[in-house]
């Protein structure tokens, strides 16, 4: 050992390599410490102020350290603040965001863990071409369907509902979920399905026995992207609802927009941190699954 | 009583013909093996025994019941694949019993079973293990144990051997060749490799281009194989295709093709078949063992060796013999030799040929004469 | 595999049901995106050659909307903003999410927390986004009056405010929302790359940024095609951003055709013609997605000949 590092010492190209080395080392820690700067910012600061007291915020800004200390803002953003009149705070949109994304998202994932078990296992004529079909609605932009759905909905009765929403949801979710998990099906070796039909298991024993008990994996990035992206929606909680009815997204945008007072930073920082609590502890418990459905959605 | 028997069986995808009428018969315990090159269709033609895919045209019966539109799980079969197949999920003894439960045999008389499977195939200790756990050959042992303990009319095997590293496939192979032995029930067996059909089969089938090339016991198969397409694929290094001319030499049929040295070889057939041929172009099969360095000692005892000379242009010694690449004209022959009489590169050796297991084909119809 | 057509005698009527199973279960979805993709297309575009207003109606005007859509200024700059913001948003945030990606391929410590971090945004609502970014634009309470109460008295960053840079605004934020979901997408690609076409490089002598050059980055191209065409139809369909961040201004300075369309159709009861604007949406969107589709499509089969 000690001869090695006196023979390092000793050799100058060994040392201006090393401090190459270190030079480079400082740059990449430096440069992504700045970006995780900038990226964390915005958090730290709603975060902050969501326990700081207005008067102190308008005093000192909004971006600054805190000096006063208040659950104050939380209580009142969750149950007793006033948007367009109601002053019942963010509770019941946020109940209404969780009684339209958990049915949709489950609905919407078993939909397609049948399709995508259909479309990978028991291939027939034309199901390539249905498939296709199913595929363009990924893309569609929603303002395509706004009028027809506004129509369809008034005609079922459904306006200015959740369950109005959850069945938006779910047509739309179809083609997410039937590609995400007709992707994942298609790697289950076809010899399993004919190993099981010879030993005498037909569409739904195999569906039961075989495919959902390798499923999870799937299942879960499935309904991470499901969970985040209809609890994030906005456009069509804006246009199908209105006051009461609407989920969080919506109501968020009431409750910031209300131009003419002066603008309370505190209520509105814990408002906006209880509509984005739910995707961010999805995220930071499932964000394995959560990169997954990122590259799976993306790349097919 | 033939327990398999398929006849004039055809089978499309669109206008792709994958098989253009078989007709083939299995006897009750017999082991074929279906072998070819890949895309022969023998894998579509297992398929359709086991009625994974459809029938076209024409009939398969299983132990005298035919079958065309009888599904899977009716046939009275079972099935070793390739990949195995063993559900990821479930252990070793739920993968067994789980085509027993599908038909709902009673808990006691399943457990009676797995015991008896695994007893044959000493998995015992495996059973409580799933596949992700398991060896490939311990796999292999539980996919078989999956099949037997069906005990059906009919057992077939998809490249069984194929995912195993070489010395694990030899032993294998050995082991079911055991088993169908025991077992003694009729066997379907597809693989690419002719020494598994060789080594396991009472007969085997050569495909080639969806259709059945030749079916007949394994040596028939490889002394007289009935055109040049199954005298290549059936044995390796591959039988040598010389393109020569009939003739007549002392009184004797003989095939004469040009060597390096501008001279031409005569060899005289070891019997006068083909004599109305005289004058034609042929294709001499020759296999690889049956060149030897002439020695006239030993050849002189044995009738029908002709010899030549030619020299030595590649020596590869493996140990239990020596392949050499000698030089006939344009053409390169590949013999087999005993390490002691092997021949050095760039030596000129004096060959005998057996005439005797010469095969001779037709050039235009690639057929034996 | 296909299913085995069994036909003619001594097949069971459970056998034939079953054989009908994977229709039967996929019918309601089939039938549902049928409506959704084909029947709600078709109807939006009749709506759009319709002169629907406050209600739909269904007399036919020809092209009428379209005509009146594109003699509008205001629409005219949303369709501008449009390409402008795209160009602008895609190439930031493969360029930011390549440079994250690189740095954290360089076998960094605490990769899971960097990473972690550069993502986090995209698992919050573009409205979330939007409102706190506004909160930061904002020259009485944000960035601005951050640097000023430090001493710096003359700086000024009023970028939302001022309907001249407004738009770089809702880009910054953009790039800060998905930037991350490039650095995903292009970690997984380096992560792809076979690890013995590097050591060759490092052998032939090539420097660290040759390699990614030449090497690395050409054998992900595919990847940055992938994300490009991901951001697009984000960029397209963007509605909540620019909603929560500067509502469309100052004035009309940041009006974008989703926006627009909201517009017509919600604010100022012109059905038909908030229908032309929603099928412009999808010709942009149908601009970008055909070709790409074809591509892939002709990608496949390359590569399936010579796979």
């Amino acid at each position: 050992m000690a001869d090695l590092s006196l023979a390092r010492v000793a050799d100058p190209e060994a040392a201006a390599a090393g401090r190459r080395f270190l030079a480079g080392r400082i740059a990449i820690y430096g440069i992504l410490g700045v970006f995780a700067l900038i990226y964390l910012a915005p958090l730290v600061v709603v975060v902050l102020n969501s326990f700081r007291e207005q008067p102190e915020i308008a005093r000192n800004g909004l971006i600054n350290l805190p000096r006063s200390f208040t659950l104050e803002a939380w209580s009142s953003a969750w149950g007793s603040y006033c948007i367009g009149g109601t002053c019942e705070g963010m509770k019941r949109n946020f109940l209404n965001s969780l009684a339209m994304t958990i049915p949709a998202t489950i609905i919407s994932t078993l939909l397609g863990a049948l399709n995508g078990y259909v479309l990978s296992k028991w291939r027939f004529r034309g199901s390539e071409a249905l498939f296709t079909l199913m595929l363009l609605g990924v893309f569609m932009p929603g303002q395509i369907a706004l009028m027809p759905w506004a129509f369809v909905l008034g005609k079922l009765g459904l306006t200015n509902s959740t369950y109005g929403l959850v069945l938006v949801h779910v047509i739309q979710g179809i083609s997410f979920t039937t590609l995400f998990c007709r992707n994942y099906y298609v790697s289950i070796p076809d010899d399993l399905i004919k190993a099981a039909r010879i030993d005498g298991a037909g569409f739904w024993r195999i569906f039961r026995k075989i495919v959902l008990p390798l499923s999870p994996p799937i299942l879960i990035v499935t309904v991470i992207w499901q969970f985040t992206g209809i609890w994030n929606e906005y456009l069509f909680g804006v246009v199908f609802t209105s006051g009461r009815e609407q989920p969080i997204t919506a109501a968020l945008v009431a409750l910031t927009a209300g131009g003419t007072t002066a603008r309370t930073y505190d209520v509105m920082s814990a408002a906006v941190l209880i509509g984005a609590l739910p995707p961010l502890l999805v995220y930071f418990f499932g964000g394995k699954y959560f990169v997954r459905g990122l590259t799976q959605g993306a790349i097919k | 009583m033939s327990s398999l028997v398929i006849r004039s069986l055809r089978k499309n995808y669109g206008a792709h013909e994958v098989l253009k009428g078989v007709d083939l018969e299995a006897q009750e315990g017999e082991f074929i093996a279906l072998v070819g090159p890949s895309g022969c269709g023998k894998s579509t033609l297992l398929s359709m025994i086991a009625g994974l895919e459809t029938v076209t045209s024409g009939e398969i019966r299983i132990g005298g019941r035919l079958v065309n539109s009888v599904p899977p799980k009716d046939r009275d079969i079972a099935m070793v694949f390739q990949s195995y197949a063993l559900y990821p999920t479930m252990t070793a003894r739920e993968n067994i019993t789980f085509g027993m439960e599908s038909r709902g045999v009673p808990k006691a008389e399943r457990d009676a079973a797995v015991k008896r499977v695994a007893a044959l195939l000493q998995i015992e200790a495996l059973l409580g293990r799933k596949p992700g756990q398991l060896s490939g050959g311990q796999r292999q042992r539980v996919a078989m144990g999956r099949a037997l303990v069906r005990d059906p009319k009919l057992f077939l095997f998809d490249e069984p051997l194929s995912n195993l590293d070489a010395k694990l496939r030899v032993e294998m192979r050995t082991e079911i060749k055991k088993l169908h032995h025991r077992v003694g029930k009729t066997t379907i067996y597809v693989t690419h490799d002719q020494v598994e059909a060789m080594t396991l089969a009472s007969r085997i089938a050569v495909m080639h281009r969806g259709e059945l090339q030749q079916f007949a016991e394994p040596h028939v198969t490889y002394n007289r194989p009935t055109n040049m397409f199954v005298a290549g694929f059936m044995g390796s290094p591959s039988m040598n295709f010389i393109p020569a001319q009939l003739t007549r030499a002392d009184d004797r049929v003989a095939v004469t093709f040009p060597l390096a040295d501008g001279g031409s070889a005569v060899l005289p057939l070891a019997t006068d078949v083909a004599a109305e041929r005289i004058g034609r172009a042929v294709v001499l099969g020759v296999r690889p063992e049956h060149l030897s360095r002439y020695d006239a000692e030993i050849h002189a005892r044995k009738p029908g060796i002709a010899t030549l000379s030619a020299p030595v242009e590649v020596v590869e010694p493996t140990g239990a013999e020596t392949i050499a690449v000698l030089r006939f004209g344009a053409l390169e022959v590949v013999g087999r030799f005993e390490p002691d009489s092997a021949p050095r590169m760039g030596e000129r050796i004096r060959l005998g040929v057996d005439m005797t297991r010469a095969c001779l084909f037709d050039p235009e119809t690639q057929r034996l004469i | 595999m296909t299913i085995a057509m069994v036909d003619g005698e001594g097949v069971s009527f459970r056998q034939r049901a079953g054989r009908w199973w994977p229709v039967v279960v996929l019918a309601p979805s089939l039938l549902a995106s049928f409506v959704y993709v084909v029947v709600f297309t078709l109807w939006t575009l009749y709506i759009s050659l319709s002169n629907s207003g406050l209600l739909p109606s269904y007399g036919f005007v020809g092209l009428e909307n379209y005509a009146s859509l594109w003699a509008n200024r205001r629409w005219n700059i949303a369709y501008n903003n449009l390409f402008f913001f795209s160009a602008f948003y895609i190439l930031g945030s493969m360029a930011v999410g390549l440079l994250l990606a690189i740095l954290i391929d360089q076998r960094v410590k605490g990769e899971a927390l960097w990473r972690t971090i550069f993502l986090y945004p995209l698992a919050v609502s573009f409205i979330v986004t939007g409102t706190v970014w506004s909160w930061l634009y904002n020259p009485a309470d944000g960035v601005q009056m951050l640097v000023r109460s430090l001493g710096w008295e003359s700086f000024s960053f009023a970028l939302a405010s001022d309907r001249n840079t407004a738009i770089y605004a809702v880009i910054i934020t953009g790039i800060w929302q998905s930037s991350g979901f490039a650095m995903a997408l292009f970690l997984a690609g380096l992560r792809s790359v076979d690890p013995d076409l590097v050591k060759a490089a490092q052998i032939d002598g090539a420097s660290a940024f040759r390699t990614y050059r030449k090497v690395i980055l050409p054998t992900i191209a595919p990847i940055f095609l992938a994300v490009a065409v991901v951001q697009i139809q984000f960029a397209i369909k963007t509605f909540d951003l620019v909603a929560a961040l500067t509502r469309g201004g100052p004035g009309v300075s940041t009006t974008f055709p989703a926006i627009y369309v909201y517009d017509l159709m919600f604010q100022r009861g012109q059905i038909g013609e908030g229908a032309a604007a929603a099928m412009m949406m999808l010709a942009a969107l149908a601009v970008v997605l055909v070709p790409y589709s074809f591509f892939v499509v002709w990608r496949r089969r390359r590569e399936s000949r010579h796979g």
